[in-house]
């Protein structure tokens, strides 16, 4: 497996962890009242900053375990890299296009705050299995 | 998506010159063996650049490397 197929997984596993937690919390403090009472802020920026400080601290175990494991990226990583970036994409757009019209027709902070958050997590989700699968199948050929 | 008609022999031009491995062959060239494993298995295609560099590794004409099938032989 590649440095970079490795990141890939990091990545999967970490913002399925993160956003999983993110949601456990939000609904457990909920206790049956509408969700946009929920103080969620903090919650989201702690998760959003334990998934980027998990996955340095994975990369770096990973060297730590492994040392002598090569971090060369060649043409086909960066190619791949791109696909998944590329599909990945996607979903900030939709989330950035489906913000912008929920601010307009006036919906609460949260689940403004909230669209985009999920967005982002299906962004890191869809790319990362993209990576992986490019990594694993045949890269697609146009 | 659909995947690529190119075939190659590389796995055989590998032993035939001297056993080389697919690590070594990925050192030659500057990719990961990885990248050898795909492109042997028919799951990427290189760019012409590497294909020659391959090419030229193993001391062949490109054309011994890669194949493509012939339209009159489908």
């Amino acid at each position: 497996m590649t440095h970079q197929e490795k990141r890939a997984w990091i990545m999967l596993v970490v913002s399925m962890a993160a956003y999983a937690a993110y949601a456990a919390i939000i609904v457990s403090r909920a206790d049956g009242q509408p969700l946009p009472r929920v103080p969620y802020a903090t919650v989201l920026l702690w998760t959003v900053g334990a998934a980027i400080g998990a996955s340095i601290v994975a990369e770096t175990a990973l060297g730590v375990v492994n040392p002598r494991a090569s971090r060369l990226k060649d043409a086909r990583d960066r190619q791949i890299g791109q696909l998944g970036d590329y599909v990945g994409s996607s979903f900030v757009v939709i989330g950035a296009t489906s913000a912008m019209l929920m601010a307009m027709a006036g919906w609460d902070r949260f689940w403004i705050a909230n669209v985009i958050y999920l967005c982002f997590f299906l962004s890191a989700i869809l790319g990362s299995i993209t990576k992986i699968i490019a990594y694993r199948k045949t890269f697609p050929q146009w | 998506m659909k995947p690529t008609r190119v075939t190659n022999s590389i796995r055989s031009l590998r032993f035939a010159h001297g056993e080389m491995t697919q690590a070594e062959l990925a050192e030659r060239i500057g990719v990961t063996r990885q990248t050898v494993i795909a492109i042997e298995q028919g799951r990427y295609s290189p760019s012409l650049e590497m294909a020659f560099l391959i090419a030229r590794v193993l001391k062949v004409p490109l054309d011994e490397v890669f194949h493509y099938p012939d339209p009159r032989e489908e």
